[in-house]
């Protein structure tokens, strides 16, 4: 389970990094088309989905089954 | 609800699904309104109503695509109830955001939060699902309802700005002035909401 987690935001900060390279970037200049922001942005995202599930989350989970 | 006609196996394979996406909702509501606690409140909020809407989610399609359009839909109207307006919790954030490992990169994360929120809101959520998310522009727009060259000319200008900020070295500190960048939000966030498109739909 964990580990299926971490695969789905590798890929997606892979992606993301791609995307970036090509946003307003037309052709052929790398590495400084993917400002040190860019990275900023994806770690940013990146340290959310690598935090741990509040119990909270774990609750409500378990309410939905209640409700079922 | 209306769930009753999903199997106990759907349900189970929905639930495991939805399990899975929490923590890239919890990063994209994070992005999106700033404060943690509310961005959770915001993501539990988007869970319940994924749970009772899930006759609506096609088996094999992407649960995360799905599931972001009814977080996005669920801070709008909450944007426009104003319970929440972009506010940045510097306490909070620096507590959550510092990153130990990289100490020596020069920009600190709770900076690229601050310059993030000072993007207009759909300008932020745009680059949040390219750039940070790794959507396609293609996902960007079905997600956020409108054309593929509106998110990539959204992507653009957010990219230029956050270009310039970070070259001046102009990021916003903590206690700018928040007040006009909140009116502001608020302004675009109407014609934000008048895009909604296929994002109508999940509600």
């Amino acid at each position: 389970m964990k580990s299926d987690k971490q695969k789905r935001a590798t890929d997606s900060s892979e992606n993301a990094k791609v995307n970036l390279q090509q946003a307003g970037a037309p052709s052929g200049h790398g590495a400084e088309h993917n400002p040190e922001w860019a990275n900023g942005l994806r770690r940013l995202y990146d340290s959310v989905v690598e935090e741990p599930l509040p119990d909270s989350f774990k609750e409500l989970l378990s309410r939905l089954d209640d409700k079922s | 609800m209306s769930d009753s006609k999903r199997t106990p196996s759907e349900k189970a394979d929905f639930k495991r699904e939805l399990t899975e996406v929490i923590p890239h909702l919890r990063a994209f509501a994070r992005g999106l309104c700033g404060r943690p606690d509310m961005a959770d409140d915001l993501v539990q909020e988007a869970m319940m109503k994924a749970w009772a809407a899930q006759e609506r989610f096609e088996p094999g399609t992407s649960m995360r695509a799905w599931t972001f359009v009814i977080l996005r839909n669920a801070y709008l109207t909450d944007m426009r109830r104003n319970r929440f307006r972009g506010e940045y919790d510097e306490n909070v954030a620096e507590r959550i955001l510092t990153a130990p490992a990289d100490q020596e990169e020069p920009l600190h994360l709770s900076d690229m939060h601050r310059a993030l929120l000072t993007l207009p809101p759909e300008r932020r959520e745009a680059l949040l699902l390219v750039g940070a998310g790794g959507f396609s522009y293609e996902e960007a727009a079905s997600i956020c309802g409108c054309a593929v060259g509106t998110i990539k000319s959204r992507v653009g200008r957010a990219r230029a700005t956050l270009n310039s900020m970070m070259e001046d070295g102009d990021i916003p500190r903590r206690s700018t002035d928040d007040a006009s960048a909140h009116r502001a939000i608020l302004q675009e966030l109407d014609m934000v909401a008048a895009g909604n498109g296929l994002a109508s739909k999940t509600r």
